[in-house]
């Protein structure tokens, strides 16, 4: 049985935190003895987007908290219901925009086992790079406002200098700086331009020093030290009740990844470490992040080396757009590409499950198909949304200013909470 | 592709070593082996129990709940739980059919914590209800919302 076996021990809801306060109250005088209920957020600038808590308080310590969320639901999941399934790769795009690849990954691996697709060597390997980049990014977003949180500024402009150089290597494959939909069903949407390896592989030679460079700024840093450790610990029976996963779940202990533990994309054909720590606090979780970016550069580093020759996408001329060069010659290839846009292409009945290991932990989609052009059901399962449900376990009994760490240490995206 | 495996009987031939297959073949109401992937139907009163026989079989981390709307077919309404086995590394289907009518079931978040969240948000969505949840509230949509959105009946743009 899980540790927190009793309803009332779970996360409440905002009228229980209210009700707990004024349970909690006693005697009559109005100061001693009382906690106070405060609202945090969703303007709140450490609450990383449109996060609200209703926190209990007495004095500064938290009695208990209760996340609100839905302030930027847009209804994704229904939106995917009406579009076509290549349609649906840009939506991917914004649920989680820090890795936008990842969750176009993700989604394309679902549809594509359920179209029993073959998808290239190369096309698996580029995946394989730029999700591994796309976790670079993310988690130097995450060292920058995670440190400007708690009064640390400069590590954000040091990190955004090398997101800058990440992002341009993404417009220039891509096209886009940010909503790159750069990973299609299929494979990938196009060939990589000429330089754009070397121009990764100078990043990835700069990119160690960055983070040593980073990690002078505050690993040996005395408020950063007191700042973060100790703080927001999850043991690891708590964190797999609550559904945490990724960088918390193994700086609890527990060593579990998706990329090692169940491959998907060849990932089984790279070698790399899973950093785990048992510290199960808010430095364990920053130690081991700053380990995940080094272990990253060494994985694009082999992707890069060994970046096979070929297609960059299937071989089904029914599902992918065909060349553009071929499509001025062939006739057969204008009408796949005119009939690919106008009807879509349909997808054998049945539902899928992909799992990939995103920057943020398990990121599942969950694609429902009846035999039509269109998905008949797309749930998307963020880790942020699930990290979430362990806030409150994390911030029990620390002070009200340590809750902005925790924030920070789970690394949450509102975007892929709301959905 | 390996062919579809459909039907508990066949599920347990085919796969007799699944600690989940043998923890669920007295309960499954219907299972299926499709794509690398084992789904087991169970009825509604047994997923408390079929909940419990999984952790026992080593299915520890309940990943999401969902839910899937059939309208107009009935039974109308398909509830997906999704667990893995930190251990076996294998991912395991629970989905459970409810009718149009009735869509109620009982809550996992006591057994589950994870499921908390998950759970307020099908009932938010789809509006099913989990008895025995400790807080079953709208999740998402505002908390004086008509209707539910993910519902097949529910317009995609437009008024409602």
């Amino acid at each position: 049985m899980s540790p927190i076996a009793a309803p009332d021990q779970i996360n409440p809801g905002i009228d229980d935190v209210i009700a707990d306060s004024e349970r909690h109250h006693h005697g009559n005088d109005p100061i001693a003895d009382q906690t106070m209920v405060i609202n945090m957020g969703p303007q709140h600038p450490s609450t990383h987007g449109v996060l609200r808590l209703v926190l209990e308080i007495d004095g500064e310590t938290v009695v208990s908290l209760a996340p609100d969320i839905g302030y930027l639901h847009t209804g994704i999941e229904k939106t995917c219901e009406a579009k076509f399934y290549q349609q649906v790769v840009p939506l991917t795009d914004r649920i989680d925009y820090l890795s936008p690849m990842t969750n176009n990954t993700a989604y394309a691996l679902a549809v594509e086992k359920l179209l029993d697709l073959e998808i290239p060597a190369k096309a698996q390997w580029l995946r394989v790079l730029f999700n591994e980049l796309m976790r670079i990014n993310s988690h130097l977003v995450w060292l920058g406002t995670h440190a400007m949180d708690i009064g640390a500024l400069t590590v954000f402009l040091y990190c955004f200098r090398e997101r800058e150089q990440l992002l341009r290597i993404f417009e220039a494959v891509s096209g886009q700086r940010m909503m790159t939909s750069y990973i299609r069903i299929g494979g990938v949407s196009l060939e990589p331009p000429l330089g754009l390896f070397e121009s990764i592989q100078t990043f990835l030679k700069d990119f160690p020093s960055k983070i040593d460079e980073y990690e002078s700024l505050l690993t040996g840093n005395p408020i950063w030290i007191k700042r973060l450790k100790g703080v927001g610990y999850i043991s690891s029976a708590d964190a797999i009740a609550l559904g945490v996963s990724g960088p918390p779940l193994r700086a609890a202990g527990i060593d579990f990844d998706v990329r090692r533990d169940m491959p998907y994309s060849s990932y089984e054909k790279f070698q790399f470490k899973v950093p785990v720590s048992t510290d199960s606090d808010v430095w364990a979780r920053y130690v081991l992040r700053l380990e995940e970016m080094r272990e990253s550069v060494k994985i694009c580093q082999q992707a890069l080396d060994g970046m096979p020759e070929g297609r960059i996408v299937a071989d089904a001329p029914k599902i992918i757009l065909p060349d553009r060069e071929q499509m001025k010659t062939q006739m057969e290839s204008l009408i796949h590409h005119f009939k690919i846009v106008t009807e879509g292409f349909a997808v054998p009945a049945g539902e899928a499950t992909s799992s990939v290991e995103a920057a943020h932990g398990m990121m599942n989609y969950y694609v429902v198909s009846d035999g039509t052009a269109k998905p008949y059901r797309v749930h998307m399962r963020n880790a942020d949304f699930a990290n979430l449900q362990a806030l409150e376990t994390m911030c029990k009994g620390q002070l009200l200013a340590d809750v902005v760490a925790v924030i920070g240490s789970i690394d949450i995206v509102l975007g892929a909470i709301d959905r | 592709m390996d062919p579809t495996i459909l039907g508990t009987q066949a599920v347990v031939e085919a796969l007799p070593e699944e600690p989940a297959v043998k923890a669920l073949s007295g309960i499954a109401s219907d299972a299926k082996y499709d794509r690398n992937e084992l789904t087991v139907t169970v009825p509604r009163e047994s997923l408390i129990s079929a909940s419990k026989a999984i952790r026992n079989a080593g299915y520890n981390y309940l990943e999401d709940v969902t839910a899937v709307d059939w309208y107009p077919s009935e039974p109308r309404f398909q509830v997906v739980y999704h667990f893995l086995s930190f251990s076996l590394k294998r991912r395991l289907r629970i989905v459970v059919r409810l009718a149009g009518d009735d869509a109620s079931l009982d809550s996992i978040t006591p057994n589950w914590p994870a499921a908390n969240f998950y759970e307020r948000e099908v009932f938010d969505l789809f509006g099913i209800h989990f008895g025995g949840h400790p807080y079953l509230r709208r999740l998402m949509m505002p908390e004086d919302w008509q209707g539910h959105p993910l519902r097949k009946d529910y317009p995609v743009e437009g008024y409602r």
